[in-house]
Parts: structure tokens; C-alpha cells; sequence
């Protein structure tokens, strides 16, 4: 009972704030809203039993990769801020890509056996770590890790030439 | 022993929550007192001493004025996040303290006041027992640096935001490090639960993780320091440079705030440093543990803290502020790969012993 | 009866070259020399207009002359005055650092037609000297890169050193200049001010910054807000009346700033003070360069970040403040000195306090030097950061501590010694490379050196009066002035009618902490000064300030300004 209010309380709170980062005027209060949306999801991902992939959620994303967007955004556009809306062209491309998100979640949630049944799940540390690092995911996982290297290097070489 | 319900679960939980929160408040309270007396006697000076007996209420005479000053938010400022920032900042901190182990279990007393499914019951001084406790503390600390960015960007003064770029720089780049100096006591306890860590290392000074992995312990030392951003690191607030960094345009209750969040913070590492490495509430001696049939327990994790707290005090009344370049070379460059290469020795070392 | 001016009477407009200076000019500058001077001492040539820069350059460069040195430049208004043809004078003064000879070279400006030539091209220093003759005289320097007011504010009207300014007269100060800087259109930097209140500026100045992150791409120093102008004032006043203004010169060392000025009017005067005020001058002026050390560092240190060094180099100062308290009774505005020696005589516990003062200094300069000269922090924040090459400390007309922590042995004590310095043995020592580290290092060896002058001067402290035995100078003791009619007589005159040096012209310079104090002062025979010039030893330090902390960073910028010692009293006068 009581993880059926909290859940339908964060769902909202995630629902809310991730209109807030659509509808924001300001890039900074955009960014705010959507720690809000990460921290929020972090707190499903524990309810649905998996602590490690809610701090990881927030180690992640709301403590990594926003800071970082923030230190961007802080950094370009304080004084840009009351720049406006974008160019209008992105409308119909903005408008195809969340039809096909639409179609997608609508897929899933009306035929459920799209998506293959998942086992019982284990959320520990220890199930998490033998999933990832075992033969299933473990390659993907590197694979990842280098891509993310070869990115890092990429946008540090492009940096760097601006100078 | 019963089980207990979770009505009453839920009691024990808040009631422990309830202490450890007001204990922090009240020990910032007193370590802004410690603090400026000791720095006053590095610096034959007296520090406060007019306020009641040895100046001890000098931290109430603090509150009552901060208490009581105007409520000042700037003109050009972004009025919700100036007044929110204050608040994300305390909360951040004190979302950390939960997943701490404070010492071992307390029993409680069999008073007949207390309902009878408390009599005689161990209490492990632990809000919260997490599966995953290390990565908890990991996460609210990376979250730490929300309070500060949101203060120094919403006053609209250019200093705090260099202040506020400044710390999320530097928390970022030492976080890395201060979650790197835990993964050797994790690989030695087999666990990511802090009191699992605290329990591995029972038993004698010398297995505490700061004789067995003193490379992560001084690295978690180093990085600490940044991440509460206290003098070397003080950069973000470094009141020669930036006025007074993020907190420049903050005061009365806003400004104590914050200031309490960095003082929760900077127990809270104390803390964590006791746990992680100098044995939590274990005495470097067995035979110590406990005289005349009480466990000293308590006293040992004080302890630990406090030296550790003054090593804080004393360092700020030692040396000079590191230059941002050269805080980021020593954040990535020095203690980054030391860090690593010191989880690899110990990985390896591992290993071989259990092969 | 008159102090002897002969030197003024034989040698004015005379064609014969007093030294060999004066033949290099004629012979280089063709009909471009108009007059060569000498009084006490001071070597003046008057040059045409036309020939100024040409006569600067030459007299940089010419091997014979090598006036590398730049030391002040100012202007004159002799409104009034029958003795010049044109109403402005500009002066330069010069010094050669190989040759050690100081040299003044003038050049008459028409009230119609005050422009010149800019020796900013020629002197990197000049430039703030030539916007100072701007605003205070109205004198136009063609060719300057950035010719505006400099001590006064934006919108203040008229030039105050004028003869004919209204000294009445006030304004209600515009708005203040929000830029000081030129920011290129296309900058994507921030602006911010570092100042004129702000924690690491000590006093009211302002650096405006251009900064990209962390990184000063521009600076702009703005500076005025302490500005009375004391110059103005003392010409209002009678010699010994300006003494308590030198005090707010300098306020970290205020006794040097006195001492520099009593010896600059005896220089006019052709006096002398006695061995034992010159005596207790040294000891007074050796412990106020101690304390003024102190100041530096301690200030420089708490900009760091590190408080403690700040209180414990602190404790010394308290001593020589008592010191300083038991001779004249003030701590800061100490005006104890007097033209011809001292106002007093020193305590009994004279020596006792010195005493006391020295082992508390040597103690806490220990003390500091444990806690920062080896601390890797503190060295890494000092090295390489702010570093000015001798050349270019010359050009800026850097003296002092930071002239020698950039490796130029010029010290004033050792070069043309005064006050007796002669007698004591002591080292100048100098820096290699020319950084903040090497002016801290400079700084702690030469508050050494300077307690090791004044034990000396405490071992052999001569007896005898502390004043000169001349009525024209020296008010006679108030024993005599109460029983004598002739004693009472001078007293009335000397303080009514004031000291009456002869008319001239003087240059009188201290070795002050900061680096040499000069004056420059200009006499008409009357009791006031016609004009006194400063030479403040920071203008020309914290002129070269953008400069060192160009592609540095806010946290170097902050290391360097403490330690140049830029003291507003000084800086704005």
C-alpha cells in the first residue's frame, strides 16, 4: 500500500518536472528540473527493489552528468539566457520523434508479451556486479567504456582546436 | 527475542534519525566554538571568551543574531533558487548521515517506562542499513555540490558564480578520488555495507584499514578535504579571492545554513574516515574495549572523530590555499591514478593471498 | 641671516658644462640644451621642447649616461613667477644605476601651448606620471596611449595643481566609470572588479579584470579613491607643518616617510642634523622598514589563505609600536621628526625597548620563515608568478625590495648613504629571478639586515642634542622661551613667519621599505613650499601590476598584489 502512494507520488513529481524541462524558459531551471526527474526515477528504481541501480542513477546522472551540464550552462549562457526559442524547423523532426516514443511506450503497455518475461529478479550488489561483469554483459559493458574514452578524447581533440 | 513490527521498526528508525540529526546540529554548534578557539591559540590570540563562562555561549549568541538579522535577498537575484539553495545544501548533508554506523548496538535499558518490546533490546546506532550504504554516501555526496552551484548562481554576483564553477570543479574532480580510497576497504571487507567494513576490521590496531591501506587512507584524507572544501582547498569561498565565494550575498539564517551544511559535511568525512579506515568504534587494543564491563565503544568512535575534526582545525591554521590549476593537477594527475594504481595492488594482493 | 644660496646665482645660465653629462647633451643635442644647473648637489638641465624625447632616449642610452632608471616625472605651475619665461615645467628625474648619479631634466611649457611629446615609448613607467601631470596641471602629452584623469574623478573639473584652481570650489562627483577597461567587442570573458573594496586589495584600489574561466586575459587598475591631494596642501603649509601629513604617506612605516622629508628641506637648507638624531633616525627608520616587512608578508600570506603567519609576525610589530609610543607618544601618526632632528629626546628605556623589539622581531621572523619559506604551497603559489625582469623594473621605475628581488643591487643606504648609514655594515641582497618569491625572500633578508643596523646604531648611539643649534631651524627649548626675551622672540617668529630656505630647487630621497621615497621640492625663498612633488615608491610598483598578472590567474593576481606592498596612503597621496 504504502509503495503504491509513494510510487504513484514519484511518477507524478518525474511526470511534472520532466514537463518543467520542456517548458522551461531558462536553461538553468530546465537542467534543475531535470535532477528533479533523475532523483525521482532513482527512488522507483529502489522501490522496485534495486538500491544499487538507484544510487547508481544518481551517482551517474544526477551527480556526474549534470554537474557538468550545469557547469556548461553556467559558464556559456548566463548572459544568453533570454535567448528564446529555437529555430522552428526542429518542430515536425521533434514532433516524429515523440510520435514513435508514444508508439513505443503504447506497445509495451498494451501488448505486454512484445517484451519478454523477465526472471524473479535479484537487485543486490552482488547480482547486479555477476550480471554485468559476466559473460552476458560484460563485453557490451567494456565496449561502452571504451566508446565513452574514444568520446572523451574526440571532444577534447575538437576543444582543443578551437583555441 | 520477537521480531519487531514495523510500526515499531519505523519508531526506532525516526527516534535514532531524530538524535543523530539534533546531536550534528548541536556538535556544529559547538565545533564553530572549538574551531575558532584552538585557531585563536595557534595564533596567541584568546578567541571568544566574553560569552558566558570560557565564551562556551558564544555559539548561542551566534545563533540568536543570525536568528534575528535581516532576511536579505539581493535585487538581481533568482529569488526561488537563493532561498532554495540553503535548504538543498543542509539537506544533502544530513541525507548522508543515514547509512552511518555510529558505534555498535546499544542495549536498552529495562526501564519500565519504555514499552516492553524495547526493554533489553540491541539497538545498532544506524539509521538506515543499506545493502548498498557505500554507493548511498557516494551519491548524496555528488548530489552535496547542488546546494553550493544553486547559491552561487542564483545571488547574481560574479564572484559567488566563479565560487560556485569553482566547486563543482573541485568536488567533481575529488569525489572521483574519495570514492576510489573506499574501494580497497570494500574489497577487504567483501562488502558494500559500512558496518560490514567497520566489523572487518575488529580486532587490534593492526587491521585497521589505516595501517593495511594507508595509501587510501591519505588519499581519502586529501580528497576529503577538498570535497568539504577546507583550507588548502578552500578555493571555493576563498575569502582573499572571491569576497567570500558562493556564500558572498548570504545572511542570517540562509547564511547559517550553509554554514552548517559544511560543518555536517565535514563530521560527516570525520566520521566516515573512522569508519573506513581506523576501525570505527573498535579500540586499537582488544584488552581496551571495554573497562569494567562497559563498552567504550562509544568513547573509541568519538575519539577517532574528534582527532580527526581537529586535524581539520589545524591544517586551516597551517597553510596557504593551493591555486585552482594547481588543485586540479594535484586532484587528477596525483591522486586520481595513485588512487588506482593502489586498488589494482590491492586487487592483486587479493588474489594471490586467495588463490 | 640667509642660508647661503650661491650655488643658484653662479652657476644659472651658464654655457659651461659642469660635468660630463652636460657635454654629451651638447654635443648629441645640438642647441637643444638650454640651461645647466647645479644646486646641492643635484645636476638640473633645462632642455627645449622640441628635443625632450630625443634628450630621454639619449640619455638612456648613451653608455656614458645609462639613466636606465626612471624615477619620477611631474610638472611645475610658475604662475606668478618672474623668474621663468613660461608658466609649466615639466621634470624628469633620471638614475643611473652603474654610474650612481641621479640627474634632473626640465623643459619650459607655454600656458598656451602646454603639450609635449609622451615618454611612455621611452619609459615604460612614464605612463602613469604623464596622466598625473594631465589631471593635476592640464599638461597634454601627445602621442600617450591612454591620456585620462588618474587621481581625480571622471567628472571633476578643472586641474586642481593649477596656481589659479579655486581650491574652494566642489564638485558633486558623476557617476563613477563602471569600465575601466577596453573589452573587445567579440569577448566572450567576464568582467569583474577586484576592488576598490574587496578583501585582497588593502586600502581603496581597483583592478578591473577581464577574465576567461579562471584566466586574466586584460586588467585595468583604477585608482584615486584615497586621493587629498597632499602635494596641494603643502603648499599651503609651512616645512615643518607638511611633517604629520608624511605620516599618511606610507601608514605601515610612517617615521621613514618623515624622515625622508626632514632630510629632503635639510638638503635645501644645507644643514645637518646631530649624530644622535641621525642615530635614533636609523633605529627608528630600520625597525619602521622591519614593521613595514611585516605588514607585507603577514598581508601577502592571509591572501594565501594562511592566517597564522599573519598573527605571528604581528607580535613583533606591537613591539616596535611601543617603541615608536615611548619616543613621541603616537603609534601611527608618529611625527616625531623635525627639520634639523627630532622633536624630543628618546626615552630612558630607549634601548631597553629597541632591545625587546629586536628579539620579538628576530623570533617571529624565524617563526615565519619555518612556517612558509619551505612550505610546498606556499612556494609553488610565490614561484614564477608575477615575474619582472630587471630591465623592465627599471623601466618601470621600480625601486626598493622589489627592484632587488628582480636583481638590481640599488639601495639608497648604500649608494648615497645618509642619516649616517655609512657607518653600519650591512647587505643588500637581491633575487635572481625576479618573481614574488624572490621579493618575500628579499623582504625576510632585509628585515635581517635592518635589526643588525640597528644594534649597531644602538651599540654606538652618540650623545649629544637631538636637534640642530640654529635658530632658523629649531625652536629653542621651552625652559628658555619662558625666561628670555630673546628665546620668546624666536620662538614667535620661527613659528609665525615659518623656516625661510632659499629659492632652488631640490630632489631629497630615502631608501623607504617600499623602495625610494623621494622629494622633489620647490622653493621661493618663502615659508611655504612653491611645490613638493612625491615620489611614491608603489605608483610605480603597482603601475606595472597589469602587466605581471596577465595570463596568470584571480589566485596569482592575488599572490602578486601583496607583494608589491601597495599602499593607498602612498599610492594616491
Amino acid at each position: 500500500m504504502a509503495e503504491t502512494i509513494l510510487f504513484y507520488a514519484l511518477a507524478i513529481t518525474a511526470f511534472s518536472a520532466a514537463f518543467a524541462v520542456v517548458l522551461q524558459k531558462s536553461a538553468l531551471g530546465s537542467a534543475f528540473a531535470l535532477i528533479v526527474v533523475l532523483c525521482s526515477l532513482s527512488a522507483i528504481y529502489g522501490l522496485l527493489g534495486s538500491p544499487i541501480l538507484a544510487t547508481l542513477q544518481i551517482v551517474i546522472y544526477a551527480g556526474a552528468v549534470m554537474v557538468l551540464f550545469l557547469f556548461v550552462i553556467m559558464l556559456l549562457d548566463v548572459r544568453r539566457e533570454k535567448g528564446g526559442g529555437g529555430p522552428r524547423s526542429f518542430v515536425p523532426l521533434a514532433l516524429l520523434f515523440a510520435g514513435l516514443l508514444v508508439l513505443q511506450v503504447g506497445a509495451v503497455l498494451v501488448g505486454s508479451e512484445l517484451v519478454p518475461q523477465s526472471a524473479p529478479f535479484d537487485g543486490s550488489a552482488k547480482a547486479f556486479a555477476r550480471r554485468l561483469f559476466s559473460q552476458d554483459y560484460v563485453y557490451v559493458f567494456e565496449a561502452t567504456s571504451v566508446l565513452i574514452v574514444a568520446a572523451l578524447a574526440g571532444a577534447l581533440a575538437l576543444a582543443r582546436r578551437r583555441r | 527475542m520477537t521480531a519487531l513490527t514495523w510500526p515499531q521498526e519505523l519508531a526506532i528508525r525516526s527516534a535514532l534519525a531524530l538524535t543523530v540529526v539534533a546531536f550534528l546540529l548541536g556538535l556544529f554548534s559547538v565545533m564553530t566554538y572549538i574551531e575558532r578557539r584552538l585557531l585563536a591559540f595557534m595564533q596567541f590570540r584568546l578567541g571568544p571568551n566574553r560569552t558566558g563562562p570560557l565564551g562556551l555561549f558564544q555559539p548561542v549568541a551566534d545563533g540568536i543574531k543570525l536568528f534575528f538579522k535581516e532576511e536579505f535577498v539581493p535585487q538581481a537575484a533568482n529569488r526561488w533558487a537563493f532561498i532554495a539553495a540553503p535548504a538543498v545544501a543542509i539537506t544533502t548533508a544530513l541525507m548522508a548521515v543515514a547509512v552511518i554506523p555510529y558505534g555498535g548496538a546499544v542495549t536498552m535499558p529495562r526501564f519500565d517506562l519504555l514499552p516492553e518490546w524495547l526493554r533489553g533490546r540491541p539497538i545498532p546506532l544506524q539509521i538506515a542499513h543499506l545493502d548498498v550504504g557505500v554507493l548511498y554516501l557516494f551519491a548524496v555526496s555528488t548530489l552535496g555540490v547542488y546546494g553550493i552551484v544553486l547559491a552561487g548562481w542564483s545571488a547574481n554576483n560574479k564572484w559567488s558564480l566563479i565560487g560556485a564553477l569553482r566547486s563543482s570543479a573541485q568536488m567533481f574532480s575529488y569525489e572521483l578520488a574519495l570514492g576510489l580510497s573506499w574501494v580497497g576497504p570494500i574489497l577487504l571487507a567483501e562488502s558494500l555495507r559500512i558496518e560490514d567494513i567497520v566489523a572487518c576490521q575488529a580486532g587490534g590496531i593492526h587491521r585497521w584499514n589505516a595501517i593495511i591501506q594507508l595509501p587510501a587512507f591519505m588519499i581519502y584524507l586529501f580528497a576529503a578535504t577538498a570535497e568539504v572544501g577546507r583550507l588548502p582547498f578552500d578555493l571555493p569561498e576563498a575569502e582573499a579571492e572571491l569576497v567570500a565565494g558562493f556564500h558572498t550575498e548570504y545572511a542570517s539564517m540562509k547564511f547559517a545554513l550553509l554554514q552548517m551544511a559544511e560543518y555536517v559535511n565535514m563530521i560527516t568525512v570525520s566520521v566516515l574516515a573512522t569508519d573506513f579506515f581506523l576501525g570505527g568504534w573498535h579500540a586499537p587494543l582488544v584488552s581496551l574495549q571495554s573497562a569494567a564491563g562497559v563498552n567504550l565503544g562509544l568513547l573509541w568512535f568519538g575519539g577517532k572523530t574528534g582527532a580527526l575534526l581537529f586535524l581539520f582545525i589545524w591544517l586551516r591554521g597551517t597553510l596557504p590555499r593551493l591555486r585552482y590549476d594547481q588543485l586540479m593537477r594535484f586532484g587528477w594527475k596525483v591522486l586520481v591514478p595513485a588512487a588506482v594504481m593502489h586498488i589494482l595492488g590491492t586487487a592483486a594482493v587479493i588474489l594471490w593471498l586467495t588463490r | 641671516m640667509p642660508f647661503p644660496d650661491s650655488a643658484l646665482s653662479d652657476s644659472q645660465r651658464s654655457d659651461r658644462p659642469p660635468s660630463s653629462i652636460a657635454g654629451i647633451m651638447h654635443a648629441n643635442l645640438p642647441g637643444g640644451v638650454v640651461m645647466i644647473r647645479e644646486f646641492r648637489g643635484d645636476l638640473s638641465i633645462t632642455v627645449k621642447r622640441e628635443t625632450w624625447a630625443a634628450a630621454a632616449v639619449l640619455l638612456r642610452d648613451h653608455l656614458d649616461c645609462d639613466f636606465k632608471l626612471f624615477l619620477d616625472l611631474c610638472a611645475v605651475d610658475r604662475q606668478g613667477r618672474v623668474d621663468r619665461s613660461e608658466r609649466f615645467e615639466i621634470v624628469l628625474h633620471l638614475y643611473s644605476v652603474s654610474t650612481k648619479r641621479h640627474i634632473r631634466v626640465t623643459t619650459p611649457l607655454p600656458e598656451s601651448d602646454p603639450r609635449l611629446d609622451t615618454l611612455t615609448k621611452v619609459f615604460k613607467g612614464a605612463n602613469w606620471f604623464e596622466r598625473e601631470a594631465y589631471d593635476l596641471f592640464g599638461i597634454v602629452f601627445r602621442g600617450h596611449p591612454n591620456l585620462k584623469r588618474i587621481l581625480t574623478h571622471e567628472s571633476f573639473v578643472g586641474h586642481p595643481m593649477r596656481k589659479d584652481y579655486p581650491t574652494a570650489r566642489r564638485h558633486a562627483p558623476g557617476k563613477c566609470a563602471e569600465r575601466v577597461l577596453d573589452v573587445p567587442q567579440d569577448s566572450q570573458g567576464m568582467v569583474v572588479n577586484l576592488g576598490p573594496s574587496h578583501p585582497s586589495m588593502h586600502g581603496t584600489f581597483r583592478v578591473q579584470l577581464l577574465l576567461d574561466g579562471e584566466t586574466i586575459v586584460d586588467a585595468a587598475p583604477d585608482l584615486g579613491y584615497m586621493h587629498r591631494n597632499f602635494e596641494k596642501m603643502a603648499e599651503a603649509r609651512t616645512y615643518w607643518q607638511i611633517i604629520p601629513y608624511t605620516d599618511r604617506l606610507n601608514y605601515c612605516s610612517p617615521f621613514m616617510n618623515g624622515h625622508g622629508w626632514a632630510l629632503a628641506v635639510e638638503k635645501l637648507l644645507g644643514i645637518k642634523a646631530p649624530p644622535r638624531a641621525e642615530a635614533v633616525r636609523v633605529v627608528l627608520s630600520e625597525l619602521s622598514r622591519v614593521m613595514d616587512h611585516i605588514v607585507c608578508i603577514g598581508a601577502n600570506v592571509v591572501d594565501l589563505g594562511a592566517i597564522t603567519p599573519f598573527f605571528v609576525t604581528f607580535r613583533a610589530r606591537e613591539a616596535i609600536y611601543d617603541v615608536l609610543e615611548a619616543c613621541c607618544g603616537a603609534r601611527l601618526t608618529v611625527s616625531y621628526v623635525r627639520i634639523g632632528g627630532l622633536a624630543q629626546d628618546v626615552p630612558e628605556d630607549f634601548d631597553a625597548l629597541c632591545r625587546k623589539a629586536i628579539s620579538a622581531a628576530r623570533e617571529v621572523i624565524d617563526q615565519a620563515d619555518r612556517l612558509l619559506t619551505r612550505n610546498v604551497i606556499f612556494v609553488r603559489r610565490m614561484r614564477e608568478v608575477g615575474v619582472l625582469s630587471a630591465d623592465d623594473a627599471l623601466s618601470y621605475g621600480w625601486t626598493g625590495p622589489c627592484l632587488r628581488g628582480s636583481g638590481v643591487a640599488y639601495d639608497v643606504r648604500k649608494n648615497h648613504p645618509y642619516s649616517g648609514y655609512e657607518q653600519y655594515d650591512f647587505d643588500v641582497p637581491t633575487g635572481a629571478v625576479g618573481d614574488s618569491f624572490d621579493r618575500y625572500l628579499v623582504r625576510m633578508e632585509e628585515m635581517r639586515q635592518s635589526l643588525r643596523i640597528v644594534e649597531q646604531a644602538l651599540a654606538s648611539l652618540p650623545g649629544g642634542p637631538v636637534i640642530v643649534d640654529d635658530k632658523r631651524v629649531a625652536l629653542p627649548p621651552k625652559s628658555a622661551v619662558f625666561e628670555n626675551i630673546e628665546a620668546l622672540m624666536n620662538h614667535f617668529k620661527l613659528v609665525f613667519e615659518g623656516i625661510l630656505p632659499p629659492a632652488g630647487e631640490i630632489y631629497g630621497y630615502t631608501e623607504a621599505a617600499n623602495g625610494e621615497l623621494g622629494y622633489f621640492v620647490v622653493s621661493d625663498g618663502r615659508k611655504c613650499p612653491w611645490r613638493v612633488k612625491v615620489r611614491p615608491p608603489c605608483f610605480n610598483l603597482y603601475q606595472a601590476y597589469p602587466r605581471l598578472i596577465k595570463g596568470g590567474m584571480i589566485a596569482d593576481a592575488i599572490a602578486i598584489i601583496g607583494g608589491l606592498n601597495v599602499i593607498a596612503g602612498e599610492l594616491d597621496r
